[in-house]
């Protein structure tokens, strides 16, 4: 018997088989296997239900009315009206369209400077490397939203040092004109940090005879990195766009920390879901914000699907 | 044989292991819940917690306000140490649209409003049209009408008698300005819109500061001017609450935002957003030469810096510009009243805090002096002490009496409509593309007044022009 378990443990087709038998034995094991199952599943599902598929179903249920502040506010069936009506706004569309031109630029710059980054650290052993990851590090740990505050001061036309520098012709990086590159500031130095770490962490995992063989081979330093490391972290840097793609898809928490500070640049309907908050909490429009909430999550879904076809043979994380 | 029945107890320690993380994980939801729910509705459970004031009183029923006047805490303290019967939570949500966005989330949720809330006027109708304000004419409000004019009492009132909240104080507008920059640029205070824009002109061409500033985070102030001139943005009365005139494009409306998009397009007056760091430190750098701007304007630029240091003793004040000054009008922005919500627990206690707070002699002393308010109440406006102060911020000039209280006593009421913060929000965004040259100010009235019928058939009011 302890013979047999060893070989079996060794083959795992054959355990499989085994651990099948004893369930023909007795229907009432099976049941109470089955419900010890569900209860390992239980603190993920009830949280999973709780903060995830019940505020969904209700918001769902929301955009499918409208409410009226003349018609004593009793909601209204109205279907889909309210995805008919997000669909032809021009300022949800304007919103979807920035996302999509500020995902469009950030993103790449985003993903070469912390590729850039990972490498050199990667490549460089010094005291001064431990260092170097921490503070590049570091604006991640800062929280959004302390950090756009601060951002908001330092682009100041009053106290900030553009001003101190260049003096009364000082640009500011939130004119309507700058704002795009104000932003894209902001965010790159929030996350850059955050996708060097995931792709630091995929190169430390290359076996390094690797590039003990290309050496022998004859490959240069920019060989190996360009050849050998860039190919080898390519399901981090596909994981990496789609976290990029979504987060600035539903781009908020700068822009609404900065809207006081910018003057007007960034407006009400700014990205879309600044639009779907304000509509929710400024105009009460709950049953519209949550239409709104859905037709982004039905962009954000096409755009990242989109985006996974494309690179299926790449994207190895979903494999 | 042996490993079965220790393969049995394994699972059931796995079961009760399983079985206790989920209890785990429901106690700590538990804990989520109630801990979130404990902040989030201190408005009208029984037993207050979180105020930022103490009570005089502990064993007395508390009544939760929310409110935002730079000298609440002393006011507040005021009325707990008179009323044995009732005392006051306070708590403060934030200036203005920070505290209206809670107010309407409140609202949605039919949960989470304190018992009394301070109000600006102009939004009284869009709260009451939800049925979130309670009327309280009969419950002590009748008894106070007289303390205030004709106009005040219209701002805080519906149809048929119904009052929805208490007014304390009013923000009827004039023109602050800097007596340094006035002097060393040889002006003296403009009577009328023309001789501003003169003015403007001159000093920039002096390579002087900026005259003013348009901001378009401030659409209240711009609406005021507006009517100053005779426009009549709303037509709108509760006892038909499915109606609604909208004119917001009529040549009034457009003739004021051309005026200012003029001097802006001049660079003779500023496009910063009021209000802000930069603004304040603006006005205490002498960037603005003038501010047209409320009574209550002086508290807060105290509050945030103005009128020490290097601006102290610059600052006067002259009658708002007018039109035509053989028919001058007067206007207002802002000011504010105490409401009795629909979620509070006891509305006859509510009443009474909303009637007593900020009425004692001593809170509006406090209040007027450091002209934090405008107070409404009539006993206060006919004082000698009131009309002979010298104001500090203004260096000694009695402003009450040369300014304010004619400005105030020939203030008409402004017809406030319950669309009023998707109106702001329209009318600022357009200001703001006045401010980027990107649109004419009668380009922009179009903009606001296509926007608001759309919105308001949207809502289900019948439209009219």
């Amino acid at each position: 018997m302890a013979n047999a378990d060893a070989t079996l443990a060794g083959s795992p087709a054959r355990a499989s088989t085994r651990t099948i038998t004893p369930r023909r034995g007795s229907k009432a094991g099976e049941r109470r296997r089955g419900r010890v199952g569900w209860l390992f599943i239980a603190p993920f599902a009830i949280v999973f239900i709780v903060f995830l598929i019940a505020p969904l179903a209700y918001a769902f249920y929301l955009s499918l009315y409208t409410k009226g502040l003349a018609t004593g506010g009793v909601p209204v069936f109205s279907g889909l009206d309210n995805y008919i009506q997000a669909f032809t706004d021009p300022v949800f569309l304007g919103g979807v369209l920035f996302v999509a031109h500020f995902a469009l630029v950030l993103i790449p710059v985003q993903m070469v400077i912390s590729l850039a980054v990972a490498l050199v650290l990667d490549a460089i052993v010094t005291r001064f490397t431990r260092f170097a990851r921490l503070m590049i590090f570091l604006p991640y740990a800062v929280p959004a939203v302390i950090g756009a505050l601060m951002w908001g001061f330092l682009y100041s036309p009053s106290f900030g040092p553009l001003t101190q520098l260049f003096g009364a012709n000082a640009p500011f990086p939130l004119s309507p004109d700058n704002i795009f590159y104000g932003l894209m500031n902001v965010v790159t130095w929030q996350w850059a940090g955050y996708y060097m770490i995931i792709i630091y962490a995929a190169l430390r995992g290359i076996d390094p005879t690797l590039y003990e063989a290309a050496r022998i081979d004859g490959a240069n330093a920019w060989q190996v990195a360009w050849r050998i490391k860039v190919p080898m972290v390519s399901s981090a840097l596909v994981l990496i766009l789609v976290f990029a793609l979504i987060g600035t898809l539903q781009f908020f928490t700068e822009p609404a920390i900065l809207t006081q500070v910018s003057n007007g640049s960034i407006t009400l309907g700014f990205t879309p879901n600044i639009y779907a908050f304000n509509q929710a909490f400024q105009y009460s429009n709950v049953n519209y914000a949550s239409a709104l909430s859905f037709s982004l999550g039905i962009v954000v879904f096409i755009a990242v699907y989109i985006f996974l076809f494309a690179t299926r043979k790449r994207g190895g994380f979903l494999r | 044989m042996k490993s079965t029945p220790m393969k049995g107890n394994t699972v059931k320690k796995k079961a009760l292991l399983a079985a206790l993380t989920a209890v785990a994980v429901a106690g700590l939801l538990a804990a989520c819940s109630t801990g979130g729910g404990s902040t989030t509705s201190s408005g009208t459970s029984p037993k207050l917690s979180n105020c930022s004031n103490k009570y005089v009183y502990p064993k007395a029923p508390e009544v939760s306000v929310w409110g935002w006047y730079p000298n609440m805490k002393l006011v507040v303290d005021n009325f707990n140490k008179l009323h044995k019967d009732v005392q006051i939570c306070w708590n403060n949500v934030g200036q203005g649209g920070d505290e209206y966005t809670k107010v309407q989330t409140a609202i949605t949720a039919k949960k989470g409003l304190p018992d009394v809330v301070m109000l600006e006027a102009d939004h009284l109708a869009t709260y009451e049209i939800q049925g979130a304000l309670v009327d309280i004419s009969k419950l002590g409000a009748d008894k106070v009408k007289s303390n205030f004019s004709a106009g005040a009492w219209n701002d805080v009132s519906g149809a048929g008698g119904s009052v929805y909240a208490a007014p304390v104080d009013g923000g009827p507008l004039a023109l602050i300005y800097r007596t340094d920059i006035f002097k060393k640029y040889g002006i003296t205070p403009p009577a009328t819109w023309d001789e501003y824009a003169a003015d403007a002109a001159k000093v920039k061409a002096a390579g002087g500061p900026l005259f003013g500033d348009f901001g378009a985070n401030v659409p209240a102030l711009t609406m005021a001017l507006q009517i100053q001139k005779g426009a009549n943005p709303f037509t709108y009365s509760s006892a038909d609450g499915k109606k609604i005139k909208i004119d917001l494009d009529d040549k009034t409306s457009q003739d004021v935002l051309n005026y200012w998009a003029g001097l802006v397009a001049n660079k003779e007056v500023g496009t910063s957003d009021q209000f802000t760091t930069d603004y304040i430190s603006g006005v205490v750098g002498g960037k603005y030469a003038t501010y047209v701007s409320a009574a209550w304007a002086p508290g807060y630029l105290t509050g945030a810096g103005v009128g020490k240091g290097a601006s102290s003793g610059v600052w006067a004040v002259a009658p708002l510009p007018q039109w035509d000054t053989s028919n001058p009008v007067q206007t207002n922005w802002g000011g504010s009243a105490f409401a009795v919500t629909n979620q509070a627990t006891d509305k006859k206690l509510a009443a009474e805090v909303a009637l007593g707070i900020y009425a004692d002699p001593a809170s509006l002393k406090d209040g007027w002096t450091n002209q934090i308010i405008f107070p409404l109440n009539q006993s206060i406006l006919k004082s000698d002490a009131f009309l002979s102060n010298q104001s500090a911020f203004f260096s000694g000039q009695t402003a009450n009496k040369d300014v304010y209280v004619p400005a105030e006593n020939a203030y008409k009421g402004i017809n406030y409509s319950p669309l009023t913060v998707y109106y702001y929000a329209q009318l600022q965004a357009e200001s703001t593309k006045i401010n980027q040259g990107k649109e004419t100010g009668s380009q922009a009235a179009a903009a606001v007044q296509a926007s608001l019928v759309k919105y308001a058939q949207g809502q289900g009011f019948t439209v009219t022009k």
